[in-house]
């Protein structure tokens, strides 16, 4: 890591931009895909960009503390356009893109965002559809002018326009633009991000540019990232991680962030960039695993037999060599042949070949497809974190990584186990408050900054690591009070590439039941294999040789399950194969994938009543949201099966 | 319908529309002793969208085969930009400016996306076969150009992840919009659509309007288009001729037609009491 060469540390973000502009003014800082070609922009041109927009929206009249809203993909004049908003002592909202218009305005109305900054017409036409509810919206400045001529200019403008009428007034705000971005200091508010919120309404956390710079600076030392490095931004920017990874982190280590051209391309643009430092939740990693699997399946007799011998060299000894430990020589030559052969194409063409550090997090990944990567000799590892914590909480340092934890505390973090189990936490990365709700942040944060997880976990012995069985309220009793963790019984069906989501019922039940959701690519494949025709996902969804194979999975879950004493009542007696998928446009899960337990057990009642009331099928009409913001019904009899369960002698006996 | 005067009108959504561009007097076209077309008579005005609807076999397709150049009428006169047109060499009809699509998707199956968009840009490359072949001064410059301006119409038609995907393996929505993107890439005056949603869900229909929208919006190019379905029709043109039998029968902004009884019955059938 690079220490600031320039005496005093900057104390806010546009502070670190100046000063990497100053430091690696013709190092690329941003780069994007656009008409096919990469185009990029040094430190000195980011930070001449910055002040262009920050001088425009001067002259649109921001003011210290206005809260401007930003809503786009990942494209780097809306990471400048965060910068510029920090520098007129403003603070940036990152808003989900894909939330539907309903959505934003609470956001949009509880943190009183006067600006708003949006990508292009979809995002403005959701803006515009409520704004009438929205009276404090002062501006709204777009992004991509496509489309937009026809629109009333009276209060809204295009960036680049307001950039240059910016830089033409420069003379009439400059000195107060300048006052403010000297102003700011590490206790300013850095940025405010909305929690995806499993249960309520989301709330806004308060990040300080302590937060965000002390917790940058830890991380990038025990990662020893640099201003070679290269990241891939594609991780929804109202999304913490990526607000540290892409702007924290890069502005700290003065790093390269890499804009993808557009959602689709991402597979295409991360191969093309081949970054050096790489984030993704597990399903990522599970979606490219299953499609290589795939592509295998359908390659030819030499290339399958060549592809399964060198994997399993590679699961043998890859993790080892990896984590530095003694291999011999012979396994280590066989190693270097499959490189060549196998392991080097497979991560060329995953776009992995110069990966040095690799995280995931989010929720738990399957121990296979951590051990695939891992072996493959691509340094994955997990972390565990949130929004109120600046993102880290523990990670795991290079050479101690395994599955089932979730590492060590971060550099700068405490921890501590409540009585009850749960996990709680302190840092310089402790956010502020939640924004405008002090019950819930003395809730959370007590006096003296420990901060609740709400996930029951325990520190390992002899490691040190930190493993995380469930979230804490999700942790319940069966009717015969043995233990119930749905988190864990989910997550081991999960790992089962046929399925995409479960979720899993029996809290004060007498025994526990699942939704089961396929996932379309991988069952939609083997369908293809089998001969097996359909015509919707509902088709394949309730198709019975489906059936048969997902209750084998339940059922080999069930014996896994069993194998633990504390948690062998969590087997699953019946489950049922869903006639949708679950979808956060739906509400039924968070905008960042995370299963919403109490709607779905509301909106699917009669379903949940079938399960327990031991009927064999039931008939089902469910509203779904499509993608326009329209709703429809879905209607569909399902099977209900009943799966095959261990006989729980050994917690009788102990009885 | 605004006060039309020959300098044009301004629609309800406040575009402005331009002179007549193209305009055909009293067309009839025959094949044998079948009338295709009997003496239809109507203008296209500068950055109108402008559509031709009718039932099946009204003599749609022949109507804009015969604006397109490719079909010859027996009678009537077809003015293009204020001169009288007669029989033209396809590439002489692209020379003018005038791009269309097809309802049977023509494109190169075997070729890129990117390639087949490229191909529409040909009227516009001037570099000789050996300069071309040899790859130099010229020839490389002007591809590079063109490229740009294929990328441009990617980028406008949200394509980028397809760019180097065979035509042969994409979904029919796709293809439809490959084939949009080859015409624009001609950077039409004129650009002739044969029923551009045909076959398409609901979702595809609105993304196809919004593209449509956008070109007239973005490039200020005139559209006239074919369709069947009368709800995106009457969305999106500015005005509509309605074909029966061959015949002209309504003539219109979209809510003329729509109160036009001979439109209604052509469309719904008549009561016989």
């Amino acid at each position: 890591m690079a220490e600031p060469a320039t005496g005093v540390q900057p104390q806010s973000i546009p502070g670190l931009l100046a000063r990497n502009a100053a430091l690696w003014g013709d190092r690329p800082a941003y780069r994007e895909k656009e008409f096919g070609i990469w185009q990029s922009w040094t430190w000195a041109e980011t930070a001449a960009e910055v002040r262009a927009i920050a001088l425009g929206l001067m002259t649109l009249g921001i003011e210290r503390g206005d809260h401007v809203a930003i809503i786009g993909r990942n494209r780097p004049a809306l990471y400048w356009s965060m910068i510029a908003a920090q520098m007129c002592g403003a603070v940036p909202v990152p808003l989900y893109q894909d939330a539907v218009a309903e959505e934003m305005v609470y956001v949009l109305d509880h943190c009183g965002a006067r600006f708003v900054i949006a990508g292009d017409q979809e995002q403005v036409d959701k803006v515009l559809e409520v704004q009438n509810r929205l009276p404090g919206i002062h501006h709204i400045v777009y992004l991509d002018k496509r489309g937009m001529r026809k629109y009333d200019h009276s209060r809204m403008n295009a960036l680049a326009d307001v950039a240059a009428e910016g830089s033409a007034g420069h003379a009439r705000v400059e000195a107060e633009l300048d006052r403010r971005s000297a102003e700011l200091t590490y206790d300013h508010t850095c940025v405010m991000l909305y929690t995806s919120g499993t249960t309520g309404k989301p709330k806004g956390v308060v990040l300080s540019n302590r937060n965000i710079i002390e917790t940058s600076k830890n991380t990038a030392g025990f990662d020893h990232l640099s201003q070679t490095d290269d990241v891939l931004a594609y991780l929804p920017m109202a999304w913490v991680g990526d607000f540290i990874f892409s702007v924290g982190q890069a502005y700290w280590s003065g790093f390269t962030v890499n804009c993808p051209e557009n959602a689709a391309t991402m597979m295409t643009d991360l191969r093309e960039i081949g970054p050096s430092y790489f984030f993704a939740p597990p399903r990522v990693f599970e979606g490219q695993l299953t499609s290589v699997m795939i592509r295998m399946e359908d390659a030819g007799r030499l290339k399958k037999r060549m592809f399964d011998h060198y994997m399993a060299i590679a699961r043998r000894v890859g993790p080892a060599i990896l984590d530095g430990k003694p291999v011999s020589g012979l396994d280590r030559l066989r190693y270097w042949l499959g490189d060549v052969l196998v392991y080097g194409p497979l991560k060329n063409t995953l776009g992995y070949s110069r990966i040095r550090v690799g995280y995931t997090a989010g929720e738990a990944i399957g121990p296979e497809i951590f051990d695939f990567y891992r072996a493959l000799g691509i340094n994955l590892k997990q972390l565990y974190g949130q929004t109120e914590a600046s993102v880290f909480i523990t990670q795991q340092p290079d050479g101690e990584v395994r599955s089932d934890t979730v590492g060590v505390p971060s550099p700068g973090v405490e921890i501590r186990i409540a009585e009850s189990g749960e996990v709680f936490y302190r840092s310089a990365g402790t956010f502020v408050a939640y924004f405008k709700n002090p019950d819930s942040t003395a809730s959370t944060k007590d006096a003296e900054g420990w901060v609740a997880t709400g996930d029951a976990g325990f520190i390992e012995e002899g490691s040190g690591h930190l493993r995380i069985i469930d979230r804490a309220k999700d942790v319940g009793r069966m009717a015969d009070g043995a233990l119930f963790a749905p988190k864990y019984v989910e997550n081991k069906l999960k790992f089962y590439p046929n399925i995409l989501e479960a979720v899993v019922f029996g809290a004060g039940r007498g025994m526990c039941t699942a939704f089961i959701n396929i996932d379309l690519t991988a069952v939609g494949n083997w369908a293809e294999r089998n001969n097996i025709a359909y015509a919707s996902y509902q088709e394949l969804a309730g198709h019975p040789k489906v059936y048969d194979m997902i209750q084998g999975h339940v059922e080999e879950v069930n014996r896994s399950v069993a194998a633990d004493p504390m948690l062998s009542g969590c087997q699953i007696h019946r489950f049922l194969i869903l006639h949708k998928e679950l979808d956060a446009d739906d509400g039924e899960l968070t905008r960042t994938r995370k299963v919403r337990r109490n709607i779905i057990a509301e909106k699917f009642a009669d379903l949940i009543d079938a399960l327990y009331g031991g009927k064999d099928e039931i008939y089902t009409e469910t509203e779904v949201t499509y993608e326009d913001g329209r709703k429809g019904a879905i209607k569909a009899t399902l099977t209900i099966r009943d799966a095959a369960v261990v006989a729980q002698e050994r917690r009788m006996a102990a009885e | 319908m605004n006060a039309m005067n020959t300098d044009g009108y301004t629609t309800a959504d406040g575009r402005r529309i331009g002179p007549v561009l193209m305009e055909m007097k009293n067309i009839t076209l025959r094949f044998g002793g079948v009338r295709a077309i009997t003496d239809i008579s109507f203008d296209i005005r500068e950055g109108e969208i402008r559509a031709i609807i009718g039932p099946n076999g009204a003599g749609k397709s022949s109507m804009l085969n015969v604006i397109s150049g490719f079909y010859v009428p027996q009678e009537g006169e077809v003015w293009f930009r204020g001169e009288r047109r007669g029989p033209m060499r396809p590439y002489q009809v692209a020379r003018l400016g005038i791009a269309r699509t097809f309802q049977n998707i023509a494109l190169f199956d075997g070729m890129s996306v990117l390639d087949n968009i490229m191909t529409g840009r040909l009227t516009r490359m001037k570099a000789g076969l050996l300069s071309q072949a040899i790859w130099w001064g010229v020839a490389e410059k002007e591809e590079t150009a063109n490229r740009e301006k294929v990328e441009k119409i990617i980028d406008f038609l949200e394509i980028q992840n397809i760019r180097k995907t065979p035509v042969g393996r994409l979904p029919y929505g796709l293809k439809k919009r490959v084939e949009l993107a080859r015409a624009l890439a001609a950077e039409p005056m004129l650009l002739l659509l044969d029923e551009p949603m045909a076959g398409m869900n609901v979702e595809e229909k609105e993304d196809m309007c919004r593209f449509i929208l956008d070109v007239n919006d973005e490039f200020g190019t005139t559209i006239a288009l074919i369709e069947h379905d009368m709800g995106v029709v009457m969305d999106l043109s500015d005005r509509v001729v309605v074909m029966d039998y061959g015949k002209k029968i309504g003539d219109g902004t979209p809510d003329e037609v729509r109160a036009n009884p001979d439109v209604i019955n052509a469309y719904l059938g008549v009561a016989h009491d």
